[in-house]
């Protein structure tokens, strides 16, 4: 393991502190917690707290994204595993001013039992919470006998759109029907060309070889549906984007967004070749690109590799797309 | 029946056992999970020991319920709310009698994490560990049987689901955890 970290039990709590002291104009630290919230809390008085939060190392998930339109605080968890339901209850105290809080779980079963206990204690304290699990990794089967698709680079897109809501003064329960109407057309595929080392693990989670790729990886180093020799870009773009239209089944003159994500240590070099290729072949298929988005969004500490995420769109979610947004991350 | 003093030695067991096994844990978590087990095993036991290490507790419920909150808070994962909402069905019993506080455990995993039996978790050791401590028959070999039986088992629930039938051939890591959790309290009976 090749890392600059200290002890590597103090990797969360040190990163957490090294950043909001970089950034101490859009966030402030719960003190001994993984919590972080908006510096300029009270500019959302009134309006529905969205907050967000699962493992670290998939930074600027989730912390970048607390600000101005898009989350009002995140919880950090140890590096891949849930953050635990007293520190989500914290979170959910500060940044609720009455209109309530709703929260954005990935779908692992960690995330959602912890948030679940949290959502509990919100209840007894006569918070108005209510959440939606995103489960936008279509490289896992959905059915009965799985825990269901996991929860990746597509909850990007549902912290802005739901953010953007928030801001512009959605209630509660219209921010939970935007949530359950955007969810289903949210997906995402990944492909990695080397695995991630958890700092207290010191091993990778898995290994590749160098001409060696696997696509349908998530964002812990779980395994994937396929490895193969490495391809050029444009047959990686084949492969993502056949599966998600395997998956949509577009029509021509659809209208999508569209976000490249690296997953850590493939340059942006990579990522906007990839993207030129993905957006040719949504041309090829006859869709409507409305919202571009290239970077690291939704990483996994030092894995190599890119997801693609689609969303299908109409006129309002690209406006809470392009809606003005102030956080260090998006 | 258990007094504060048996569940305080129970848990130093416990605690000995997986700091020993932490990375024998996070092993069997890599190939079907995130290789996290142990890890969140270690930090939330470490916690539970700064708790009740040389502090008086009136009766066994309430040594039960601050277990209970230290591995809520401390464990994070998908094995901390299960585990502590085990030990907090067991504080709900109020007494120490464990013929009715590891089918308590059972009912609060079941609760929380919906798994039934074979699907490959902590639940295909508590469910045989329930029936055996009625009949007074819960042993090690019972509780080895039982942990091993997951090896050939394919997950549908939890992250080692996300593997599907190359599940097969790993023992889950949380049912090996809930083996040495059962196992150190039948040491500490005696
Ligand atoms: N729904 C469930 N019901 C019962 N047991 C479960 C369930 N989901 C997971 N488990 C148990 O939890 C163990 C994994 O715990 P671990 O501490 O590694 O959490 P995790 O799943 O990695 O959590 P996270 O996704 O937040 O990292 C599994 O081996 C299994 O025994
Ligand atoms: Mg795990």
């Amino acid at each position: 393991m090749k890392k600059i970290i200290n002890d590597p039990k103090d990797v969360v709590d040190e990163m957490v502190q090294g950043l909001v002291r970089s950034y101490p104009d859009y966030l402030k630290r719960i003190p001994e917690t993984g919590v972080v919230y908006r510096s300029d809390l009270e500019k959302i008085k009134g309006k529905v707290g969205i907050v967000s939060g699962g493992g670290s190392g998939h930074e600027p998930t989730h912390a970048g994204f607390v600000g101005n339109g898009m989350l009002s605080a995140a919880v950090c968890g140890e590096v891949f595993t849930s953050p635990t339901p007293d520190q989500i209850f914290e979170a959910i105290k500060q940044v609720d001013s009455g209109a309530g809080v709703f929260l954005v779980i990935k779908n692992y079963s960690g995330d959602v039992m912890n948030f679940e206990m949290a959502q509990d204690m919100a209840d007894m304290e006569d918070i108005k919470v209510k959440s939606i699990v995103v489960d936008d990794d279509i490289a896992v089967e959905n059915s009965t006998y799985t825990q269901g698709r996991r929860g990746v680079a597509g909850t990007v897109f549902m912290h802005k759109v739901l953010g953007a809501a928030a801001d512009q003064g959605a209630s509660l329960d219209e921010i939970e029907e935007l949530a359950q109407k955007i969810l289903p057309n949210i997906k995402t595929i990944a492909v990695a060309l080397s695995g991630a080392t958890v700092p207290e693990v010191g091993k990778p989670g898995f290994t590749l070889a160098d001409d060696e790729i696997e696509y349908g990886v998530g964002i812990h180093g779980e395994p994937g549906y396929r490895r193969e020799k490495l391809q050029p870009s444009k047959a990686l773009v084949e492969e993502l984007v056949g599966k998600l239209n395997d998956e949509f089944k577009f029509e021509k003159g659809e209208k999508v967004a569209v976000l490249v994500n690296g997953m850590g240590a493939t340059p942006l070099m990579e990522q906007y070749v990839f993207m030129n290729d993905v957006l040719n072949k949504l041309d090829e298929l006859g869709l409507n690109v409305e919202f571009t988005k290239v970077g690291n969004l939704m990483t996994s500490l030092e894995m190599a590799g890119i997801s693609l995420t689609i969303f299908r769109v109409n006129d309002d979610l690209v406006n809470n797309l392009n809606y003005a947004t102030h956080t260090i991350g998006w | 029946m258990l007094n504060v003093e048996d569940v305080k030695k129970w848990m130093e067991n416990f605690d000995n056992v997986i700091q020993e096994q932490r990375a024998y844990l996070s092993d069997l978590d890599t190939p079907i999970g995130d290789g996290d087990h142990g890890n969140n095993m270690a930090r939330g036991m470490e916690a539970v020991m700064a708790a009740i290490t040389d502090k008086d507790f009136a009766d066994v419920p309430s040594i039960f319920k601050t277990i209970a909150m230290s591995l809520i808070s401390k464990v994070g994962g998908a094995s901390g709310p299960l585990y502590g909402t085990a030990f907090m069905e067991m504080a709900k019993i109020g007494n120490g009698d464990v013929k009715e506080l590891i089918p308590a455990a059972l009912a609060g995993i079941e609760k929380r994490g919906k798994a039934v039996p074979g699907e490959k978790t902590m639940v295909d050791v508590w469910t045989p560990a329930s029936a055996l401590v009625q009949k007074d028959a819960l042993t090690v070999e019972g509780i080895d049987q039982a942990v091993e039986s997951t090896k050939e088992m394919v997950a549908t629930k939890g992250r080692a689901s996300y593997v599907g039938d190359r599940s097969v051939g790993h023992i889950d890591p949380g049912a090996m955890s809930s083996g040495y959790l059962l196992k150190a309290l039948l040491k500490a009976e005696g």
